[in-house]
């Protein structure tokens, strides 16, 4: 599977907050986001992961991007995973149908039935302004790439 | 705060803490995860020129950051390895009343330390750190850099 190319608009995809709600391609609009697709809650790696992306969050919003964590974990484990780890960053699930908007973002690894890790940064129009697929999903990227990849936004 | 875009580690500078005088090594680590006080152990015995640098991540450990702190303030009395060994030694050990004990066994002024750990020098210093860390992609700890010479 090929993560969705730079430049390209993002699908229609439904994944689901916390407390249940949608979250579409048309809350994606006017803010640039980062999509931060990870296999699975409470598994070492991604542990890491949001522990130290959360470090990032105020540069973050200086820049004016918002971090979201995606896996095809229930809301529940989300949430559960979010607390127990004491970190801010907001949870989309993937669940049901399993998987469907990390295929539609090519960041699904077929092989093992889960999220692949992989980063999508959108720009405020909808279109994808950078993406990263992890050679494997152990591999961990830096947050160093995040901000690499920032610089290729266009301001809305 | 600012830019976390990718930079090359910076090689060693005056202000660190260096111990050793093999090959070089760039230690980023956090005095409340097990495989670091592992690691720390490790390099110690292969004679390694170390530099210590605080990767220490708030979601990590409730003390992750607290400990970083007193470590650099030990440091100011001129105790940073003697912290550095006595807090890895013993990791089930580590609020303020252990950090106390740690500071009248190495006979640290325990006011100053208390007084030197809150300094915005030295909550700068370890937030530097941790911001280089993240540039140089370090994602998790132990982190041993080996730069290019």
């Amino acid at each position: 599977m090929t993560i969705i190319a730079a430049g390209t608009t993002v699908p229609d995809f439904v994944l689901h907050r916390g407390d249940g709600s949608e979250f579409t391609q048309q809350d994606l609009l006017g803010t640039t986001t980062v999509l931060v697709f990870y296999p699975f809650a409470f598994s070492p790696v991604c542990t890491d992961q949001l522990q130290v992306y959360e470090e990032a969050l105020e540069e973050l919003r200086e820049q004016g991007a918002v971090l979201y964590g995606v896996s095809t974990d229930a809301t529940w484990s989300q949430t559960a995973f979010k607390e127990k780890l004491g970190i801010t960053i907001e949870q989309l699930s993937d669940f049901e149908p399993k998987g469907a908007a990390s295929r539609a973002f090519g960041a699904y690894f077929e092989p093992a039935g889960m999220t692949n890790r992989a980063l999508v940064i959108v720009g405020p129009d909808g279109t994808v302004a950078w993406s990263h697929l992890a050679d494997s999903p152990g591999d961990l990227p830096g947050v160093n790439l995040i901000f690499d990849g920032l610089s290729a936004v266009t301001p809305a | 705060m600012g830019d976390l875009t990718s930079a090359p580690i910076a090689g060693p500078r005056p202000e660190d803490h260096v111990r050793g005088d093999g090959e070089l090594v760039i230690m980023y680590a956090d005095f409340s995860c097990p495989r670091c006080a592992v690691a720390a152990l490790d390099l110690q015995a292969s004679g390694a020129r170390v530099v210590f640098r605080h990767f220490a991540l708030k979601a990590r450990h409730p003390r992750a950051v607290a400990l970083a702190h007193a470590a650099e303030a030990a440091g100011a009395q001129g105790a940073f390895w003697a912290f550095h060994d006595a807090l890895f030694a013993d990791q089930g050990h580590l609020d303020d009343p252990h950090l106390w004990a740690r500071c009248e066994r190495f006979g640290l002024d325990v006011a100053r330390f208390d007084v030197d750990r809150r300094r915005p020098e030295v909550i700068a210093r370890v937030a530097r750190d941790l911001r280089e860390g993240m540039r140089a992609g370090v994602t998790a700890t132990p982190a041993l850099l080996r730069p290019a010479r």
